[in-house]
């Protein structure tokens, strides 16, 4: 098996052990229905775990209409993002199994966009492929030309997490290619695609520059912390920065853009020990700590930043062609 | 100015050409639109990550007075200062009883993906209570209640703001750059690159009269 379906296997296999308590609120049958133990793939999506869950706490539910959300320590959980990604970034130090609230009543919609199960899921991930499609492509026209049965198929591969399956689709999804030194060959976009676009090759042969979908997660603590046991529990979303931007790297012979290089591109802030020629000394000559970057999880691996950042995106990206990044950081003190 | 690199000539716009384009739109619109609240550019500053290229801008607490029996009337898109109030005039205790103010706020985005601004909105009643698509769709101008409905490119989603952790709703990007590359052909006798200043005037004077907000012909020049 080449390295790269190797590592695909990997991701897709991954999977996060939740325990799912009902919230007590909503506890109408007496004793209390004991929590639902459920193994969630990294890949998929909460909404999509309902299904398997509703069946431990149907009993226990006061009478009305279902309108079901989770919570992880009061925090509402945002539907739409990958389970493992929520894992990676909401708990600093792995809790296993993964104790989540679920309620079915009293939906936060002042908070969270509203959500109506599978579709929901599919819709986010569908428009998720297309914007990914746009950066990599320039345009999302290989997504809008699949057809409606191939684009299901698609879909319905993730959500069954089986990648023989959606390795057969992705030749009709002919996504552009991304430049990766070390398994050009392994690629898993078909030999025809590279000529839709991804990394960008002019008249004279030479590459230019690659747009790679990138999701980062930024979690930021005020206090430096030894174990990652020390770092306090999150509370509400406003502790983390979203950011939806695409790296963007010009590939330069016998230069090797690596993951730290694409955090920079990122986070120019939290560079590191590499130094930047402004903002070291304030104008009243103070001086301000810049922040550090404590760790960067994708797909639950603590990557090492030498590591180069396109075999990062072609092994660790999620289906729907995007990476996914969280990031812990000690905010610049001031 | 040069404006070069930063419009791209398929209709996009960078993140510097956005700045500068949005910068240039709040002056114009200041300028142009007295009798109007302004635009501002907000900063990020509360975000953990401070930097300085992203920010929005920021059209809020938009008055409209909606007849709860019917849409809001057409003409009422002529001018601007004719459906909207500044807030302090609107004596809530001789409002008519079937009439309601809704509040509406505006913040227009950089798209880093799309390579486009887009426009985030949304609506609610003196409580806060945010309002539905329904009751929004009743606030716009009847004629871009069909727009949306038989265009294949404008339609609003509901979507999580980028920064505010909060659903509001959007206006779709698709085909942005399209029929701005058509503006920019159209408007330019000699072919040349529309000015980035012009940039977000032009793309909001298409699609702010989507949500019921015209721009003025002189903030065109």
């Amino acid at each position: 098996m080449a390295a790269n379906e190797e590592a695909m296997k990997y991701v897709w296999e991954g999977a996060i052990p939740l325990q799912i308590h009902l919230h007590k609120s909503e506890v109408a049958s007496h004793p209390a229905p004991p929590p639902a133990l459920v193994l969630a793939p990294r890949i998929g999506y909460l909404p999509l775990l309902v299904p398997l869950i509703k069946p431990y706490f149907k009993d226990s539910l006061p009478p009305g209409e279902d309108s079901i959300w989770f919570d992880y320590k009061g925090v509402p959980l945002k539907w739409y993002i990958p389970t493992g990604v929520l894992f990676d970034l909401l708990c600093a130090e792995s809790e296993r199994p993964w104790n989540l609230t679920i309620h079915f009543r009293g939906y936060p919609s002042n908070v969270l966009i509203p959500c109506e199960g599978e579709d929901s899921a599919k819709w986010n991930f569908v428009n998720s492929l297309k914007e990914a499609a746009y950066i990599i492509n320039g345009n999302c026209k290989n997504v809008m030309n699949m057809s409606q049965s191939d684009q299901e198929d698609l879909w319905t591969s993730v959500m069954n997490g089986d990648l023989d399956a959606y390795t057969r689709l992705l030749p009709k999804l002919k996504m552009g290619n991304i430049e990766d030194e070390f398994s050009r060959k392994e690629s898993l976009s078909s030999p025809v695609s590279r000529q839709g676009g991804g990394t960008e090759i002019d008249v004279a042969g030479q590459v230019k520059t690659a747009r790679i979908p990138v999701r980062l997660y930024v979690r930021s603590v005020s206090q430096n912390f030894e174990n990652l046991e020390d770092v306090p529990e999150i509370d509400t979303w406003d502790e983390i920065s979203y950011m939806n931007r695409p790296v963007e790297f010009l590939k330069e012979k016998g230069k090797c853009f690596t993951l730290r290089d694409a955090m920079e591109s990122l986070l120019p802030e939290y560079s590191g020990d590499r130094a930047q020629t402004s903002g070291e000394e304030e104008a009243d000559g103070s001086q301000e700590t810049r922040g550090e970057i404590k760790l960067v999880r994708i797909q639950g691996i603590e990557l090492k930043l030498e590591i180069p950042f396109s075999w990062v995106v072609n092994n660790l990206m999620n289906p729907e062609f995007y990476l996914h990044i969280s990031v812990l950081v000690i905010g610049p003190q001031r | 100015m040069d404006s070069a690199g930063e419009v791209l000539n398929d209709g996009k716009i960078t993140l510097e050409g956005f700045t500068v384009a949005a910068r240039a739109f709040a002056d114009k619109w200041k300028r142009h639109n007295l009798s109007f609240p302004s635009w501002s550019w907000v900063p990020l500053i509360n975000r953990t990550l401070l930097k300085k290229e992203e920010c929005y801008l920021s059209l809020e607490k938009i008055i409209i007075l909606s007849s709860l029996e019917g849409s809001a009337e057409e003409e009422s898109l002529g001018v601007t200062a004719d459906w909207w109030e500044k807030e302090e005039s609107i004596d809530h205790t001789v409002l008519n009883v079937e009439d309601e103010a809704h509040y509406y706020d505006y913040h227009i985005v950089y798209s880093a993906s799309y390579m486009v601004p887009m426009l985030y909105f949304r609506g609610y009643s003196s409580d806060g209570k945010p309002l539905s698509l329904d009751v929004i769709k009743r606030d716009l101008p009847s004629s871009s209640v069909s727009l949306l409905l038989e265009s294949k490119w404008t339609f609003i989603t509901q979507e999580e703001h980028p920064y505010l952790n909060r659903p509001w709703f959007k206006l779709h990007p698709c085909g942005t750059e399209e029929w701005i590359k058509l503006l920019s052909e159209s408007s330019s006798s000699d072919g040349c690159q529309m000015p980035v200043e012009l940039y977000l005037v032009s793309w909001f004077s298409v699609v702010g009269q989507v949500v019921g907000l015209r721009t003025p012909l002189e903030m065109l020049i």
